[in-house]
């Protein structure tokens, strides 16, 4: 049934030293959608690829806000998400009522940490299904984009991307990483429009629909970008407006579809 | 290894007939494979270093720290799985504070080394738990100096001069061995500490990393922190001189 | 036994964990032990609190400045109205622009500053280019004292907090009852009374704290402080002056009053047992 003895259970090593269910827990982030983040020296974006079970449904909710300075995206159970989304809220109302002080996004992130290690190490748990990109504001140092994984792995990137095919978009990104720093608003939005690009099965394209985009920071509160705004960011794309002096490569579209999963992904 | 397939090594609350416990022994494993640690404990405090290994150009340069603050006199590093070393940093605040809460005064050397260490060894005790993969470097001042111990993932501590764990451990205390540590300040110590871990990374195998560097000592006024800026760049700078000789004499 | 380690607990938590000894105040029962209606311990005996100070210190005066924040208070920790210990802080360093001063009880003091302290470790140990400012803690300071006093079992202090943050000067204070006030100039205690109208006067004159110097601001202080000890019986000679300015906090040594006052009347006094 199992593929070694080693792998059915979460408190178990195997001989090399690894833990083999967090590793098949980082495969479940994988079946869930790309989500995209970028940081500049002022904002940073988020953004991500929403997905629909059929002509009917609706596409479903990629994007979180956390606090006024804060906010995720999410790849892989949207169950655990919400319960993560959940703590992380419960915390920033704790920061703001106990100091007066919006949480900074580097602490919220060691107590997901913190949180998500447990999962990993008690017989009859399971570490988080999710993968999350939190970009937060903080007041005294600034914007931030973290990525926090099933095996309790938060770590700070200058722009990162998780989900399905991210490692196309994490190959754009890491190809115009120069120009990230200094990027305006604009530019951001359409460098992450161009990495979420990388991640969609072929045929496809960003649409009203499917794209998700949220930012966040100086001198602004977290928010959606939707409807007319988006639209225009999408022409933008479409017209191969690049966010970059540089031309964006193009899409290597591979037709990798996704199996259906037996808890709902994202 | 004949440990494998027998099914003595698939719980940690199961001897082999010859009186092992696999299951700690596969989670030090998880220790040799990471980035190298050392602890030098010199006369007047204690050096930390660490070589943190980047596994993305997109990380964002100096955070995702592995050397941490316990209390204000107390550093660890670990090596080993990251968020595992994060849960043993936590526990160990929360006893440093404890201690502070009961008796009123920082916690000293041993007594931190020795509640970390039962904590640690509680989960070798378990079938419900894993063992912790990371061994834990604490360096310490209190009250009768500096302090220096490493607790390895059974809960085994003792209190050490000079330490090294992960990947590159060998090598680096057969330095650390050359050092004449009881003479030494910390200033010099520094400076050791990057060199080794500079000549202990494979180039080969594992390409960027970062050098973490902390001290605990008497010019920190007792504090453990970062090591000062333009001391870490001077101490990297002789490291990678050094580093580059050794190249040449190859 | 049980298997989950995260339910092995903590260390031992003095505020609030169910093995402290009688009479800490806890609504949790022991296990097997029947809780009787009316008598809040499980002993039978009630549960009790504080109902008054027992070793106090009188009045802590604080003053806005141009380029910061002054606070004085003396060194006296009262037993009743027995001059007890006569070389007690009052005033204490926080943080690197935070001072705390407190008048009332001395040991409910000495645990608020514990709990200050475990919270200015928190952020050491953070490391992370943030800081627990000044208002930070007034907030941290006002959530303490009204959940304690919405336990019915106050921390029987005032507290006054100074300090500068992001170049604005902050002077608040917050009582047992967790209230908090905030404004140029403050004065606790007996202080209300016999401080507060000179140096509200002085901030008039003056046409607000941002017009005062430092020198005039400590000039008047030391005038409060000797009107305070003159005429309030708790209060001592002694006493010390803390600056917090952009620069950090200083807090001074003890200064002696009576170099300024004149008790040569004394001579000729007749009658009243003279």
């Amino acid at each position: 049934m199992f593929r070694n003895q080693y792998d059915n259970d979460i408190s178990t090593w195997s001989p090399q030293g690894r833990l083999h269910q967090i590793e098949y827990a980082l495969e479940a982030v994988k079946q869930g959608s790309a989500a995209v983040g970028i940081r500049s020296n002022t904002h940073v974006v988020i953004l991500a690829l929403k997905r629909s079970s059929g002509e009917l449904a609706a596409h479903q909710q990629k994007l979180f806000r956390i606090d006024n300075h804060m906010g995720i995206a999410i790849a892989g159970l949207v169950s655990d998400a919400r319960v993560l989304s959940n703590f992380m809220r419960t915390e920033c109302m704790k920061s703001k009522m106990l100091y007066d002080r919006p949480l900074p996004g580097s602490r919220l992130v060691s107590m997901i940490g913190d949180k998500a290690q447990i999962n990993t190490q008690n017989y009859g748990r399971r570490p988080y299904g999710v993968g999350l990109l939190v970009g937060s504001y903080d007041e005294e140092t600034g914007p931030h984009l973290y990525e926090c994984l099933p095996n309790a792995n938060c770590l700070e990137y200058v722009a990162v991307s998780i989900g399905a095919k991210s490692q196309s978009a994490k190959t754009y990104l890491e190809k115009f990483a120069k120009e990230f720093p200094e990027a305006d608003e604009d530019a951001l939005i359409m460098h992450g429009l161009h990495a979420l690009r990388e991640t969609l099965q072929q045929e496809k394209e960003l649409n009203l629909n499917n794209a998700a985009i949220g930012i966040v920071g100086k001198d602004k509160d977290w928010e959606l970008i939707e409807g007319d705004r988006l639209k225009a960011y999408l022409d933008r794309l479409e017209a191969g407006g690049g966010a970059s002096t540089t031309a964006a490569g193009d899409a290597p579209a591979e037709g990798a579809s996704t199996e259906d999963n037996a808890m709902e992904t994202d | 290894m004949s440990s494998i397939g027998t099914g003595y090594d698939v719980s940690v609350s199961t001897y082999s007939p010859d009186g092992r416990v696999f299951q700690v022994e596969y989670a030090g494993k998880a220790v040799e494979n990471s980035g190298t640690a050392i602890g030098l404990r010199v006369k007047d405090g204690v050096v930390l270093a660490v070589e943190k290994l980047i596994q993305s150009k997109l990380l964002v340069p100096g955070s995702n720290r592995r050397i941490q603050s316990v209390d204000r006199h107390i550093g660890i590093a670990t090596a080993g799985l990251l968020a595992d070393g994060r849960h043993i940093v936590k526990r160990a605040r929360e006893e440093s504070q404890g201690w502070r809460d009961i008796y009123k005064q920082p916690i000293d050397g041993p007594n931190i080394a020795s509640r970390v260490g039962d904590y640690i060894a509680a989960y070798t005790l378990y079938s419900s738990v894993r063992p912790f993969g990371v061994s834990t470097i604490i360096g310490a001042m209190d009250k009768t100096g500096p302090k220096l111990y490493m607790i390895e993932p059974s809960g085994l501590y003792w209190g050490y001069h000079g330490i090294a764990i992960g990947k590159g451990r060998q090598v680096a205390k057969t330095e650390i061995e050359k050092l004449n540590l009881a003479e030494m300040t910390c200033r010099e110590a520094v400076k050791h500490a990057a060199r080794i871990i500079y000549e202990v990374h494979d180039d080969a195998k594992d390409k960027e990393f970062e050098l973490e560097l902390s001290w605990v000592c008497e010019e920190s006024g007792g504090f453990h922190q970062m090591v000062p800026k333009d001391l870490v760049e001077e101490a990297e700078q002789l490291a990678k001189a050094v580093d580059d000789d050794d190249m040449d004499d190859d | 036994m049980d298997h989950f380690p995260t339910n092995w607990g903590n260390p031992r938590n003095e505020d609030g964990e169910s093995y402290n000894t009688y009479p800490m105040a806890s609504n949790k029962v022991p296990q097997g032990v029947q809780q009787i209606a009316g008598y809040g311990h499980a002993s039978g005996h009630p549960t009790t609190h504080t109902q008054s100070p027992v070793v106090t210190g009188t009045s802590v005066l604080g003053l806005k400045f141009k380029d910061g924040v002054l606070m004085a208070a003396d060194n006296l920790a009262s037993y009743g109205s027995l001059a007890r210990f006569r070389d007690v802080e009052r005033l204490h360093k926080v943080s690197d622009f935070t001072v705390i001063g407190a008048s009332g009880d001395i040991s409910d003091f000495q645990y608020v500053k514990h709990l200050l302290d475990a919270q200015m470790i928190k952020e050491y140990n953070a490391d992370d280019g943030h800081s627990l400012a000044t208002p930070h803690v007034f907030e941290y300071l006002w959530r303490i004292m009204y959940n304690r006093r919405s336990k019915m079992n106050p921390l029987w202090n005032t507290f006054v907090l100074g300090g500068v943050h992001k170049g604005e000067n902050f002077l608040g204070a917050i009582d047992l009852k967790g209230t908090p006030y905030q404004s140029p100039s403050i004065a606790t205690g007996f202080g209300s009374h016999l401080a507060t109208p000179m140096l509200r006067k002085a901030l008039d004159n003056a046409g607000g704290s941002e017009n005062l110097t430092r020198e005039e601001a400590e000039k008047l202080l030391v005038e409060c402080m000797k009107v305070c000890w003159l005429r309030d019986a708790r209060s001592s000679f002694k006493y010390q002056i803390a600056a917090i300015t952009s620069q950090g906090v200083s807090i001074s040594e003890p200064h002696d009053l009576r170099p300024l006052t004149y008790w040569e009347h004394g001579r000729d006094v007749r009658g009243y047992g003279a």
